[in-house]
């Protein structure tokens, strides 16, 4: 069975799958790690949006061939230990979770606009795709504002 | 001694786990003969109503606080169990239908809503209209059906003080993202004076003993645990503070409680955790064990944020998909192309050759594939090679089931022969529940015993299911309750678990078997389809009659709520009702005087997979009323909000409907395409009107631009919590008014996903939406489904005013 190796979350990790299998099941069923979830398998819900090389992107619709020699961040490796990123302070500032399982996708769509546009508009905001069947929309626009003042500058 | 339903001998009272029984019992509260609960304040019909009271004034032994303040009807039965550390059991479901408590302190942000309350009890004296008759769930509604199923159980809720100082309150109830485990929180560390850090929910494993008191829904969580959670706390403190005072040789009643310590005037404090164990020992505590009366409230009321907060934005939260049973092996199933649809043949033989796969099992349902990874199972279960035999409704369109609910109706009783009036008839589609995390469930059966994980919000009804497919005694079964991700109703049902049982069975080893998308839009469950007919009479300025007629596809509601409602005295056979008729009766009112008002359910039987949908007839039902109160409200040549207010029945509802309108500026102009809608709804205790802005100058996408939401919900626990459910409810009624529902052609369902399913995102929703909750009042009403119909009809009569269209079919643009 082929390799792969890409840094994961800092770490360079190495994985034997096929290289077809898509990067969220080696996430979840190989390397244990379960921050990205799956919704629906076909980038529609997003709920696994992660960041290769720091933008948005899906998992579940990416080949893990194609991660190879990238650096993937899941929410997992989004707060510096203990110290959490501005944007996942905001969420908790907010409140904005109900159930959170899409939240962790939500939050990596967030960060990801936040670097293309530090200070969003709300259609900006608007364009974010992400389902939540909790209906937390309005926190999370609250949030993601919330963030851009407090961070003018992201890096 | 007045007569007392529920009363229990003192031998009754004994349960089962505990070996050592000290009942320390303590009535009332200071303060309790305060305001009543919002549905029952005086000036409301309901007033006259045999409401569900209990005076407990009988059968009690310590009540010291009775001189503190007027004598109340609640008491709290609360046990000392038998255990090294300070374990205190409560009884389920007590006297939490009692009408409660004082009025609380306004907080300052609800001034303005207070003032509105005030303005509105003023002006009370409502135009005379023609009295209506107040339904049903007036005077007992389904939650208080469900909380007397629960009082016959003498099994307990339990607390635990552990001697790390770990406040532990086991829940018997599911977490779906409702903050149920937040607001329970709250409730333990208010009475306990512990930090809300220092308290812990875990979810109970399914506990066959508590009967009808492990069911999740009928937003009835809050409403029937609010007495005994705070009782448990409330009995722990004392013996806390009994164990302190013998430690230190000094009277319990010097001494204080803050942040999870006992403390002494003379500076002395110890910590629950090292008072734990003595404080087992106390028999008799010295300090009443009594909650505190409203106006010493300090958490309860305050906004807080979700315990789980930081496991949720850390992706540490962990749901069933994401636990690691040892030996779990990835499975998923290969269904039918019909829904209901069985197999005909099946050649396994290329997906048992592919890489990763262990194994191939047939079960009812469908076809499983076990493998080493999701991928490699989902690939091998695309390389079945599978036929079908079609299902029960194969061949059956939205057109047909139209047809078929229309011509289910019961016929209006009222012919319009001598008066105005007027007709709607109204139509919605399915909708899937949809909730983010797929069904998943994790079975390692073995040959004697079974054990699961999975997100139940009936895991007793599912024990004993799966117990007896598999052929095990009940006790041989267990429920492991894990957090969900989001039901709405979806989780009632163990569909997911039951198969993963006999997967597990049939393969002889552990599974994690995930519902794919797919297979939960197209095999999961359905609010059910509906058609509605709604005739109002009226005559000089009047209305005479209101008429409604509801026919639905058949809701499956086999997951317990008919044992619940049969314990509770419903005795279903005699009145000749079915088990949803039972249910209809019980939530589906109107709430306004329209002279004689009569609601029927007419239920077609249909072999698709159905369930409760987040407010159930309520989200159809009342919707389609409230559009009714529009059209009639300008049939009349009158305002739309004050042709509601003339007839509330309920001082507390015209309340919240006045400030809803003075909130979000009932009737300020806006351009062409654009207008406002009004929504308003009572149930379960408490009250929500939804004032939406609505921009249809693009038809086919319209907008709802901005939302103002009031709720009057009796005492708010959490108000970040309501105020959270009441955002989802907002979201829900934009999506199923506008966009989201699902096709049935030929006996499958068309969405797939939710690149088809419709449900709102960001860009749908408003960009400002205003909150306002009234004063904190009585006792807890429940909120997880309040908002759905008053925010789905504000959706529609927006629209309707905005295009000057009548909506009839539900969602518009399907």
């Amino acid at each position: 069975m082929p390799t792969h190796t890409f840094v994961l979350n800092g770490q360079p990790v190495t994985v034997e799958a096929p290289d077809d299998m898509p990067l969220l099941w080696v996430l979840r069923d190989k390397l244990g790690v379960t921050g990205p979830k799956y919704g629906c398998g076909v980038g529609v819900c997003r709920a696994c949006t992660s960041h290769l090389d720091g933008q948005e992107f899906q998992p579940c619709t990416r080949s893990v061939k194609d991660c190879a020699g990238h650096t993937v961040t899941t929410i997992e490796g989004l707060a510096d230990g203990e110290t959490l990123h501005p944007v996942q302070e905001a969420w908790l500032s907010c409140d904005v979770a109900q159930c959170g399982f899409c939240q962790p996708g939500q939050i990596m769509a967030a960060v990801a606009l936040l670097r293309r546009t530090s200070n969003p508009t709300d259609a900006d905001i608007d364009q974010i795709q992400n389902v939540c069947r909790c209906g937390t929309y309005p926190r999370i626009r609250e949030a993601i504002k919330q963030a851009a003042a407090r961070q003018p500058a992201q890096p | 001694m007045p007569a007392r339903t529920g009363a229990v001998s003192p031998a009754r009272r004994v349960p089962p786990i505990s070996t050592s029984i000290a009942p320390s019992d303590s009535t009332g509260r200071p303060g309790d003969a305060g305001q009543p609960h919002p549905l029952n304040r005086p000036g409301t019909a309901t007033e006259a109503g045999p409401h569900l009271t209990r005076d407990a004034s009988a059968d009690t032994s310590t009540d010291t606080t009775a001189a503190a303040g007027p004598t109340g009807r609640r008491r709290f039965l609360t046990y000392l169990l038998a255990a090294p550390t300070l374990t205190i059991g409560a009884r389920l479901g007590l006297d939490t239908a009692a009408p409660a408590t004082a009025q609380a302190a306004t907080p300052g942000a609800a001034q303005a809503a207070q003032a509105a309350h005030a303005a509105a009890a003023a002006r009370d004296a409502a135009p005379p209209q023609l009295l209506g008759l107040p339904g049903i769930p007036d005077v007992i509604d389904l939650g208080d059906a469900m909380i007397l199923a629960g009082l016959p159980t003498s099994h307990l809720l339990v607390l635990e003080i552990t001697p790390a100082g770990r406040a532990v309150l086991y829940l018997p109830r599911l977490e779906v993202g409702q903050g149920l485990t937040t607001a329970i929180a709250m409730m333990v560390a208010e009475e306990l004076d512990a930090k809300l850090t220092d308290v812990d929910v875990p979810l109970s494993d399914g506990r066959p003993e508590l009967l009808f008191n492990q069911l999740t829904g009928g937003s009835n969580s809050v409403r029937s645990l609010y007495d005994p959670v705070r009782g448990a706390a409330a009995a722990a403190r004392a013996r806390l503070v009994t164990a302190a005072a013998r430690r230190w040789n000094v009277p319990a009643d010097s001494l204080r409680t803050a942040d999870s310590a006992v403390l002494a005037p003379d500076g002395r404090r110890a910590g629950y955790g090292e008072l734990a164990a003595d404080a087992a020992t106390v028999v008799l505590p010295a300090v009443p064990g009594t909650p505190k009366p409203a106006d010493r409230l300090r958490l309860v009321g305050t906004p807080t944020g979700r315990i789980d907060a930081r496991d949720i934005v850390t992706g540490r939260a962990k749901y069933a998909g994401d636990l690691q049973v040892p030996g779990a092996v990835p499975t998923v199933v290969a269904r039918p192309t019909t829904v209901n649809g069985t197999l005909k043949s099946l050649d396994a033989s290329a997906a048992r050759a592919m890489p990763g796969v262990l194994g191939v099992v047939q079960i009812p349902s469908g076809v499983a594939v076990l493998a080493e990874t999701f991928d490699q199972a989902l690939k091998a279960r695309d390389a079945l090679r599978t036929s079908w035999n079609p299902g029960p409704v194969a061949g059956l369109s939205d057109a047909d089931v139209k047809a078929r609910l229309r011509s289910a109706h019961l016929p209006f009783l009222i012919p319009p022969l001598l008066t105005q009036y007027v007709d709607g008839e109204f139509d919605f589609a399915f909708v899937n529940h949809a909730p983010m995390e797929v069904l998943t469930a994790i079975a390692d059966v073995r040959p004697n015993r079974a054990e699961l994980w999975f997100a139940a919000q009936s895991p007793i009804v599912a024990q004993q299911t799966i117990a007896a497919e598999l052929g095990l005694p009940q006790s041989a079964v267990t429920v492991h309750v894990v957090r969900g991700g989001g039901s709405f109703g979806r989780r009632l049902f163990f569909d997911a678990a039951l198969e993963a049982a006999l997967i597990s069975k049939a393969a002889g080893r552990p599974v994690k078997l995930m519902w794919t998308r797919n297979d939960d839009m197209r095999h999961g469950r359905m609010r059910p389809a509906s058609h509605h007919r709604v005739r109002a009479t009226y005559a000089l300025g009047q209305v005479l009659s209101w008429e409604h007629r509801a026919a639905t596809v058949k809701t499956d509601l086999g997951h317990g709520l008919g044992e619940a409602l049969s314990a509770a005295g419903f005795s279903l056979s005699v009145a000749g009702l079915s088990l949803a008729q039972a249910f209809f009766l019980l939530t589906e009112k109107n709430p306004y005087n329209v002279g004689v008002p009569t609601q029927l359910l007419s239920e077609l039987p249909l072999a698709v997979h159905t369930g409760s949908w987040r407010s159930v007839y309520s989200g159809s039902v009342r919707v389609a009323d409230e559009i009714m109160m529009d059209e009639l409200a300008r049939r009349m040549g009158q305002d739309e909000v004050a042709f509601r207010r003339a007839r509330l029945r309920g001082a507390a509802g015209r309340a919240v409907l006045d400030t809803v309108a003075a909130k979000g500026d009932w009737g300020r102009p806006l351009p062409p395409g654009q207008a406002q809608g009004i929504g308003y709804h009572d149930e379960h205790g408490s009250i929500a009107a939804y004032l939406v802005e609505l921009d249809a100058t693009d038809r086919a996408n319209p907008r709802v631009t901005k939302a103002v939401i009031a709720a009057d919900v009796g005492r708010v626990i959490n108000p970040k919590g309501l105020e959270a459910q009441l955002t989802g409810a907002l979201v829900d009624g934009i999506s199923v008014i506008l966009q989201a529902g699902n096709h049935l052609d030929n006996g499958a369902f068309r969405e797939g996903s939710y690149g088809d399913f419709h449900y709102a995102r960001q860009r749908h929703t408003p960009p400002t939406v205003e909150i306002h909750l009234l004063p904190p009042s009585g006792s807890p009403g429940g909120a997880g489904e309040l908002g759905v119909p008053a925010a789905s009809a504000a959706v529609a009569n927006a629209y309707a005013r905005a295009t000057g269209t009548s909506p009839r079919s539900f969602p518009i643009n399907f």
